[in-house]
């Protein structure tokens, strides 16, 4: 084994390339590692269900930096290998090939892995899931034999994959087991907006779908067996139904998880020199509800968790306490959203549904707590300060489209995000 | 291939060839300048690839979208020059170009 590395960063996905770039940045001199399990150097996974699966943007443009980024900046990659057990007290990692590397500081970045369906043939070829490269890749050499395609799962990637298929000229079915798609993540009125928008454009979408069986033909999927006995025909099933957070060998390293590695606001586990980023990181989000700790899986908390990590690194921690934000692009419809909106107790709708040109507000006691942005670019920049500041607002106000809604973020405030700062600021002693 | 020079916040110059055909973001990427975020990727959905961009032959520039200028209108330093480089794509008859990166909001 040769010497420790300063920074052993573990998974090459948005979180650990981040955490490497922005250690260099804030001027980290010493020796940094990125080990991940995927064969390429790190790309970005927004596009797996959008431009990429449409295939109408190559996997070279998909590359976070390119190869040279990381010789010139000294950051060795070692791709390919897999962390299967984490000694803290020798502070080394052990991979599945036997390698071993030692570390000062060990960051854990290894996102999540795609949730299987818990029903018989969801082992069957042709059963696909969008979650890297490889999976997509997967997908391409099989779609031109693909005319019925089944899609479980109304979340984000399902309902993007839907819209890419649906484009390609796919029959596509969603099925969705809860009463409205994106359940989990937005309001009632824009899972509704959505579910006409997949309809208008030709997909079988249903709701409350419960899936009992993956019908094959000789190894292949070829059909979905509903609960109430309905056959769907599929030459190919996606599923999209989440995530499970990847942190096996930290949890038996010891390390306190619960679906998600637990940290603290500098992203610290509960063992010594180790960290958590990104996807696997359960952390306390001060945008979310009151005391709720929660994983976030989104490129602005990998990248923004990554900076936080590093300037804990570097010496110069801040608490973090940034303001969420995604997005997510169907047919032409660009979403765009700020904040964490479950919990809310009002809603405002903010322009019209009919002309795809709206925001959905979320308030919590009087509070600008979130919003939702379709093809809204303005209401998105202005309400995401709106978020930071966490302003209270009158609903009337808010619903006002002659009310721009810049002219609504409290002035002493504007863009210096006092609250934030504050907090911030008293972390560090 | 058209020259640009690229400054970072840091006032750091690096002059690089930039490749027609892909946009100014890509090319910052491409030459390995890590401190251009560019979180979305270039699909207008954030703000985090704010440039101050000056070009010998603005008159080939596209013109700033609405969604465009909504983004840049997020910056705390929007200045004239502002644009951002995931929206224009690199035409060799630009000429000579600099990108500034813009400090973050
Ligand atoms: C299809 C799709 C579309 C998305 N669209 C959007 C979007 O529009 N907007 C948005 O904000 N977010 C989007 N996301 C979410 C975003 O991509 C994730 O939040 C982000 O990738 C999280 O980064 P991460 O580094 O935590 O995890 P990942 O990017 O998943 O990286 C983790 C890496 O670690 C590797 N790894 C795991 N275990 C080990 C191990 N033991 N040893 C070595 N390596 C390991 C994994 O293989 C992987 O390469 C999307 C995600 C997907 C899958």
């Amino acid at each position: 084994m040769s010497l420790p590395f300063e920074a052993l960063i573990v998974g090459a996905g948005h979180a650990g390339a981040h955490t490497a770039i922005f250690l260099r940045q804030h001027g980290h001199v010493g020796s940094i590692a990125i080990i991940g399990d995927e064969p390429e150097l790190p790309y970005e996974r927004p596009p797996l269900s959008k431009d990429y699966l449409g295939g109408t943007k190559s996997f070279d443009r998909l590359l976070l930096r390119p190869a040279e980024f990381w010789t010139d900046n000294a950051i060795a990659m070692l791709p390919g290998r897999r962390v299967e057990t984490i000694d803290p007290r020798s502070q080394t990692v052990t991979c599945a090939d036997g390698s071993c590397y030692s570390y000062v500081n060990l960051i854990w970045a290894a996102g999540g892995r795609p949730r299987s369906l818990p029903c018989p043939g969801g082992d069957l070829a042709g059963v696909h899931q969008i979650r890297s490269r490889a999976d997509v890749d997967a997908i391409a050499t099989e779609l031109a034999q693909a005319r019925d395609i089944c899609v479980i799962g109304g979340g984000y990637i399902g309902l993007e994959a839907a819209a890419v298929l649906t484009k390609l000229g796919k029959r596509v079915t969603l099925l969705e087991a809860m009463d409205r798609v994106l359940a989990r993540v937005a309001g009632d009125e824009l899972s509704r907006f959505y579910e006409r928008e997949h309809r208008a454009h030709g997909v079988d979408l249903r709701l409350n779908a419960r899936v009992r069986e993956l019908i094959g033909k000789s190894g292949r999927v070829a059909g979905v067996l509903l609960d109430e006995g309905e056959v769907l025909p599929a030459e190919m099933v996606i599923v999209g139904i989440g995530i499970l957070p990847n942190l096996e060998p930290l949890a038996a390293a010891g390390a306190r998880c619960r679906d998600g590695v637990e940290v603290d606001e500098f992203c610290r586990t509960s063992l010594p020199n180790i960290y958590a980023v990104g996807d696997c990181a359960r952390h306390t989000n001060t945008f979310a509800q009151e005391g709720t700790r929660i994983r976030l899986e989104s490129v602005q908390n990998a990248s923004d968790q990554a900076n936080c990590v590093a300037k804990a690194i570097v010496g110069r921690p801040e608490r973090y306490s940034a303001t969420p934000w995604f997005w997510s692009d169907q047919y032409d419809l660009r979403l765009q959203t700020a904040g964490l909106s479950a919990g809310y107790d009002e809603v405002v709708i903010r322009g019209d549904q009919a002309a795809r040109k709206f925001s959905v507000i979320y308030l919590r006691g009087g509070r600008f707590q979130a919003i939702d942005c379709v093809n809204n670019a303005k209401d998105f920049v202005a309400g995401k300060r709106l978020v930071a500041t966490r302003a209270t607002v009158s609903a009337d106000r808010l619903a006002d489209t002659e009310t721009p809604l810049k002219a609504l973020i409290p002035p002493a405030v504007d863009g210096q995000f006092i609250e934030q700062d504050a907090t911030a600021r008293q972390g560090v002693s | 291939m058209t020259n640009l020079l690229v400054i970072t916040p840091s006032g750091s110059r690096r002059r690089i060839e930039a490749a027609a055909g892909i946009t100014i973001m890509e090319n910052i990427r491409n030459a390995g300048v890590g401190e251009l975020a560019a979180l979305c990727g270039g699909c207008r959905s954030c703000a985090t690839c704010h440039v101050y961009l000056e070009v010998e032959r603005p008159d080939l520039l596209p013109p700033i979208s609405d969604e465009e200028n909504d983004l840049l209108d997020s910056s705390d330093h929007r200045r004239t020059n502002s644009r951002l480089s995931c929206q224009i794509v690199v035409k060799a008859e630009m000429g000579m170009m600099s990108a500034e990166i813009a400090p973050e909001t």
